[in-house]
C-alpha cells in the first residue's frame, strides 16, 4: 500500500549509522498529514546532507505553502550518507521522507532544489534508492514527476536527462500552479499519462520540460540549435517572479531541527533580487528585480518566527542586506526591541561600507564584537572595475578602521581568484590590501595585535551572467596564483603573523564549472561518476577530481569535447549556449554588451538609484523594482519582551507556550 | 582594551528547580547536545524566566546530570534550572512540556533544596530489550558474566579508545523472556568513570559467552538515584517533592 511509514524497518538500522537523529524527523513545526486526505502529494528534497539541507529557506517556504493547501501534502527528504545508503540497499529499503518516513517513489511529485551543481550525483543516489529510473524517458505513470528548481536549475541541461521538468525562478506560485494542474489531471483520471501532464504544465508556462526540446550539434562539437519538438508549448520557457513579498511572509513557522545543523538560527528574507550588477554573480542576475519586504512585515516575521521556534539568533537575509532602503530603521528598531531578550541579530551579506559597521554595531550593542566580513572580491582596483564591484582601497581602509575603532577584533576579507583578465599582479595586490588593513587596524585600535583573515575562492563562470562567455581559469593557474600570494604575505614580516589565509584547491571549481555551463552531453559524465561511487561532491572528503577527470575523458572526448572545452574555452558572441532557450529575463545583447564593458573595465551603476540600463528583466517579465522607503515603522510587539513570564507567579491564567504541530495535521 | 558588556549585570538567581524528564521513541536518537539545544529553545518558547550567566555571551543557567547515551531511551533524566523570577513548578512543567518536541516529556518539576542533585544519584536501573536473542542464551551469558570478578571491554570515549573493567559497576543483572521473540535484561549499574553503559555490558556478554545479538539492543533507563542496601534506588527528587505545589522564589 502506498504512503505507509517505513520507520519500523528503518529504526533497527539507525543505531548502526553516524548521527541517526538526522533521519528521525520530528522537527519543531514539521507537518505530517494523513496520506489519504491529500490529492496532490509532493516530496521535496535538498540534495545534500540534512545538516546543510534542513536550514534551506527555499525548501522550508515551499513545504509550508504546499501544506497550507487542504488537499496537498508535502514531506521532505535529504541525502543519506553512504553508511545509511549501504544499509538501505542491504535491507531493500527506499529513499524515505523524514516527516512520515514514506517511500519517495509513492509521491506524485519529487521536487529537488539545487543551490549548487555539486548536488547532481546526490540526485542520482536519491532516484536510484527511490526506485525511480535515472532517465526520465524510462519512467512510467507509476513514477513521480521529477522536478528541478533552485539557482543551479537555470542551466538544467547537464541533468536534463534525469528530470522531467524544471521550475525557473521563484517557486511560491509555481508549486501552487503545478499542484492545480496535477489535481485537475488526476480528477480526470490522468488522461494521456505523464506526457500529457507534462504538456499541460508546459503550456501553462509553469515548467520547462527538457524532453520537449531537441538539441542538435555542429561538427566542431558546439551546439547548432535547441528547438521545441512540439508546437503547443512556448519556445522559450521563462522564469517565475514573485511580486509583493509582503503577501508571502514565508516561512511563518520555520523548522526547528533536533539535530545540529549548519545554521542554528532563524532567517528572515528582507528582500529578493539585487541590481548592484556584479558581473560574476549569478544570483544577482537571475533574481531581478529587487523586491523589498517592508519594515512592518519584517518586524512581524521576526516576532512570529521567534515565538514559533525558540531560536535566539535572527539573520536578515538577502543578497546584499545593507542595501534595503529602510535598513537603518530596521536595525535600530529590532535592536531596541530585543535588547534585553538575549536575541542576537545578524546581517549575513554586507558590503565594504562604513555604514555596515554602524549596522553591525547596532546588532551587537551589548554582545561580543568578534568578526566582520567584507567582500572586495577582486584584488586590484582594475579587476574590481572588470567585475563591477565598486570598492576602492580607500573605502576598505576607511571601513576597517571604523570597525576596529568600534571594538571589532577581526576582519575577514573575501576575494575571488581566476576572474576574467586577471594577472598575477592583480592577485598580489591582495597582499597590499591586507597590509593596509592591518596598518589601519593597528592605528585605529592602538595596539599591534590585529588579525585579518583573507579567504579566497576560485571563480566559476555561470549561465545568465555577463561572464557566461568567459574562459574559466584552470586549477593550475588558480593554485599557482594563490601560492604566489601566500608566499608574498609570508615573506612580509610586518603582516605575516597577522594575516590568516583560507583557500580551497582549484579542482572542485573546475567540475563546478563543467556542470554550470555544460550541455546535455555532460549527463553521461555525471552518471559515470555516480556509478563509480561519486557522492557528496560538495564535500572535500568525498570529492574525487580524478574520478571526474576520467569520466570526462571517457564520455566527452569521443564527442570532440573535454573538461577544458567546457571550462577554459572562451565562447564567441554568436555561439549557441546550452541555456539560451531559457528566459531569465536578461536581454542577451545587454549581457554581451556588459561583458564587453567588463573587458574595457567600465563600471555600471545600480539601477535603483540611477537610470535603467536596460538589462531587460522588468519589461520581459512584466515586473518592477519594488523598494521603499515606505515610511512605516516597526509595530510594537505584545507580550514577548514586555509581558511577564508565562510560567511565573503571575496569578492570571497564562497560555503555556506555543506547542509545535509535530505529528498533527497542518493548520487549515 | 577589551569591551565589556554594557548595561547592568544579569538579574540574580531567585530560585532553582529540578526536573525529571523522559527521552522516548524516536527521540532516543538524540545526543546529549541535541537534548540540551532542544531544552534551551523550549525554555525560550515557554518563556520560563531563566537566570543567565554574565559576560558577552550569556547562557541560561542549566545544570545537567549524567545524560543517557545517544540511542538509549530514558524515563529518568534529570536537570536543574536557575530562575530569575518566581515560578510555580506545575505550571512550569506543563508549559515546558508543551514547548518541547513530543518524546522529550517533562515528568516532574520540584523546587530545589538540600543536597545537590549529583550527590543523590550514583546508579541507574536499565531495562534492555534484546530482539532476536533467546532467553536461555542470555541467561547463560549473564550467569557467566556474574561468575567473573573482572571483565574488560574496549570502547571509543571522548579521550580515545579506552579499556576498562565492566564487572565491578554491575550491581544486578537479571534476565527474563519478553512478550515476543525477545529477551529482556534488567541491570542496575553503579555510575563510574568511564560510565558503564548497557552496550558495554552487552560487549562484556560477548567477551565472556560470545553473545552477539543480530538486531540492535533497545536500552531504556528506568530510574536513577542513590543505591540502597537492598539494591533498589532512592528517588533523587523525593526530599524536594513535598514542595511541588508551592511557588518557589
Amino acid at each position: 500500500m502506498s504512503g505507509q511509514s517505513l520507520f519500523a524497518r528503518l529504526e533497527p538500522l539507525l543505531p548502526r549509522v553516524r548521527r541517526p537523529v538526522q533521519y528521525v524527523g520530528g522537527e519543531g513545526n514539521s507537518i505530517v498529514k494523513p496520506w489519504d486526505a491529500a490529492v496532490v502529494r509532493w516530496c521535496l528534497m535538498y540534495p545534500d546532507a540534512y545538516e546543510v539541507g534542513l536550514p534551506n529557506q527555499g525548501l522550508q517556504i515551499l513545504y509550508e505553502i504546499l501544506n497550507e493547501q487542504p488537499d496537498v501534502l508535502a514531506e521532505r527528504t535529504y541525502s543519506v550518507w553512504p553508511d545509511l545508503e549501504a544499509l538501505l540497499r542491504e535491507h531493500d529499503l527506499p529513499q524515505f521522507t523524514v516527516d512520515a518516513h514514506r517511500a519517495v517513489g509513492d509521491f506524485d511529485l519529487f521536487g529537488v532544489s539545487f543551490s549548487t551543481e555539486l548536488g547532481y550525483t546526490n540526485l542520482l543516489t536519491a532516484l536510484d534508492l527511490a526506485g525511480i529510473p535515472l532517465h526520465a524517458d524510462q519512467r512510467t505513470d507509476a513514477h513521480p514527476l521529477v522536478i528541478a528548481g533552485g539557482h543551479a536549475a537555470f542551466n538544467p541541461e547537464p541533468i536534463a536527462a534525469f528530470v522531467d521538468a524544471v521550475v525557473l525562478g521563484d517557486g511560491e506560485q509555481a508549486v501552487l500552479g503545478i499542484s492545480d494542474v496535477v489535481r485537475a489531471w488526476k480528477s480526470e483520471g490522468a488522461p494521456g499519462g505523464r506526457t500529457e501532464l507534462l504538456a499541460r504544465l508546459a503550456r501553462r508556462q509553469l515548467v520547462y520540460v527538457p524532453a520537449f526540446f531537441d538539441v542538435s550539434y555542429r561538427a566542431d562539437a558546439r551546439i547548432e540549435a535547441v528547438r521545441p519538438n512540439r508546437s503547443d508549448i512556448p519556445a522559450r520557457p521563462s522564469k517565475h517572479t514573485l511580486s509583493d513579498l509582503d503577501s508571502w511572509p514565508y516561512p511563518k513557522a520555520p523548522l526547528v531541527p533536533l539535530a545540529e545543523t549548519v545554521h542554528e538560527r532563524m532567517s528572515v528574507e528582507i528582500f529578493r533580487g539585487c541590481t548592484r550588477g556584479c558581473r560574476f554573480c549569478q544570483a544577482g542576475m537571475i533574481t531581478r528585480p529587487v523586491r523589498e519586504r517592508n519594515i512592518e512585515t519584517i518586524g512581524a516575521m521576526v516576532d512570529a518566527g521567534l515565538r514559533a521556534t525558540g531560536f535566539n539568533e535572527v539573520g536578515l537575509l538577502s543578497l546584499s542586506s545593507a542595501d534595503h532602503t529602510e535598513i537603518g530603521t530596521i536595525a535600530t528598531a529590532l535592536a531596541d526591541r530585543y535588547e534585553n531578550d538575549k536575541v542576537s541579530l545578524s546581517l549575513p551579506s554586507t558590503r565594504v561600507d562604513a555604514f555596515n559597521v554602524t549596522l553591525a554595531n547596532e546588532f551587537s550593542r551589548s554582545g561580543r564584537r568578534s568578526g566582520l566580513t567584507f567582500a572586495p572580491e577582486g584584488g586590484s582596483e582594475r579587476l574590481r572595475r572588470v567585475i563591477n564591484k565598486m570598492v576602492s582601497a580607500e573605502d576598505l581602509v576607511r571601513t576597517v578602521s571604523t570597525a576596529y575603532a568600534h571594538g571589532w577584533r577581526q576582519v575577514k576579507l573575501y576575494f575571488m581568484c581566476g576572474l576574467p583578465t586577471e594577472t598575477d599582479e592583480d592577485v598580489l595586490e591582495i597582499a597590499d590590501l591586507a597590509r593596509q588593513v592591518i596598518r589601519a587596524g593597528r592605528k585605529a585600535s592602538g595596539h599591534r595585535d590585529i588579525r585579518a583573515t583573507v579567504s579566497i575562492g576560485g571563480f566559476v563562470p555561470k549561465a545568465h551572467t555577463p561572464f557566461q562567455w568567459a574562459a574559466q581559469a584552470s586549477p593550475e593557474v588558480i593554485d599557482a596564483r594563490l601560492k604566489l600570494l601566500r608566499d608574498t604575505v609570508r615573506a612580509d614580516k610586518e603582516i605575516a603573523r597577522a594575516v590568516g589565509f583560507r583557500y580551497h584547491d582549484g579542482r572542485p571549481g573546475a567540475i563546478e564549472g563543467l556542470l554550470a555551463r555544460g550541455d546535455r552531453r555532460v549527463a553521461k559524465v555525471i552518471e559515470r561518476v555516480w556509478r563509480e561511487g561519486g557522492r557528496f561532491d560538495g564535500w572535500t572528503e568525498h570529492f574525487s577530481f580524478e574520478r571526474w577527470e576520467q569520466a570526462c575523458a571517457a564520455e566527452l572526448e569521443p564527442l570532440g569535447a573535454s573538461l577544458d572545452w567546457f571550462t577554459t574555452r572562451e565562447r564567441e558572441e554568436r555561439e549557441v549556449l546550452p541555456w539560451d532557450h531559457l528566459d531569465a529575463g536578461l536581454d542577451r545583447d545587454w549581457l554581451w554588451a556588459d561583458w564587453q564593458e567588463a573587458l574595457r573595465g567600465t563600471e555600471l551603476d545600480d539601477c535603483r538609484w540611477t537610470p535603467c540600463y536596460d538589462c531587460g528583466v522588468c519589461p520581459t517579465m512584466g515586473t518592477d523594482t519594488q523598494i521603499g522607503p515606505t515610511g512605516r515603522s516597526l509595530l510594537p510587539v505584545i507580550g514577548v519582551s514586555a509581558g511577564g513570564p508565562a510560567v511565573g507567579g503571575d496569578p492570571s491564567p497564562v497560555d503555556g507556550g506555543d506547542p509545535s504541530p509535530v505529528g498533527s495535521a497542518a493548520p487549515a | 582594551m577589551p569591551r565589556q558588556p554594557e548595561g547592568p549585570p544579569p538579574p540574580p538567581v531567585v530560585a532553582r528547580v529540578r526536573v525529571r524528564f523522559a527521552k522516548r521513541g524516536r527521540l532516543r536518537f538524540l545526543s546529549h547536545r541535541d537534548v540540551a539545544r532542544a531544552f534551551e529553545r523550549g525554555l525560550r518558547r515557554a518563556e520560563v524566566p531563566m537566570a543567565y550567566s554574565a559576560g558577552f555571551n550569556p547562557h541560561p543557567r542549566i545544570s545537567w546530570v549524567g545524560a543517557a547515551p545517544t540511542g538509549a531511551a530514558s524515563e529518568a533524566e534529570y536537570v536543574e534550572f536557575a530562575l530569575s523570577a518566581p515560578a510555580e513548578p506545575e505550571r512550569l512543567r506543563s508549559a515546558l512540556d508543551a514547548s518541547l518536541p513530543p518524546g522529550l516529556d517533562v515528568l516532574r518539576v520540584v523546587p530545589a533544596g538540600g543536597a545537590a542533585l549529583a550527590e543523590r544519584i550514583n546508579a541507574s536501573r536499565w531495562l534492555v530489550r534484546l530482539p532476536s536473542v533467546a532467553e536461555p542464551a542470555l541467561r547463560d551469558a549473564v550467569a557467566e558474566f556474574l561468575r567473573r570478578d573482572s571483565v574488560e571491554v574496549e570502547r571509543a570515549t571522548k579521550d580515545g579508545r579506552r579499556r576498562f573493567d565492566v564487572r565491578p559497576a554491575v550491581i544486578l543483572a537479571d534476565c527474563r523472556a519478553g512478550n515476543d521473540t525477545c529477551a529482556i535484561l534488567d541491570l542496575v549499574v553503579r555510575h563510574t568513570t568511564p560510565a558503564v553503559r548497557p552496550d558495554d555490558v552487552l560487549t562484556a556478554l560477548d567477551v565472556v559467552a560470545g553473545l552477539r545479538p543480530s538486531a540492535p539492543p533497545e536500552p531504556i533507563r528506568l530510574e536513577q538515584g542513590r543505591l540502597l542496601e537492598d539494591g533498589t534506588l532512592a528517588d533523587p527528587l523525593a526530599p524536594d517533592r513535598n514542595d511541588a505545589g508551592r511557588l518557589v522564589g
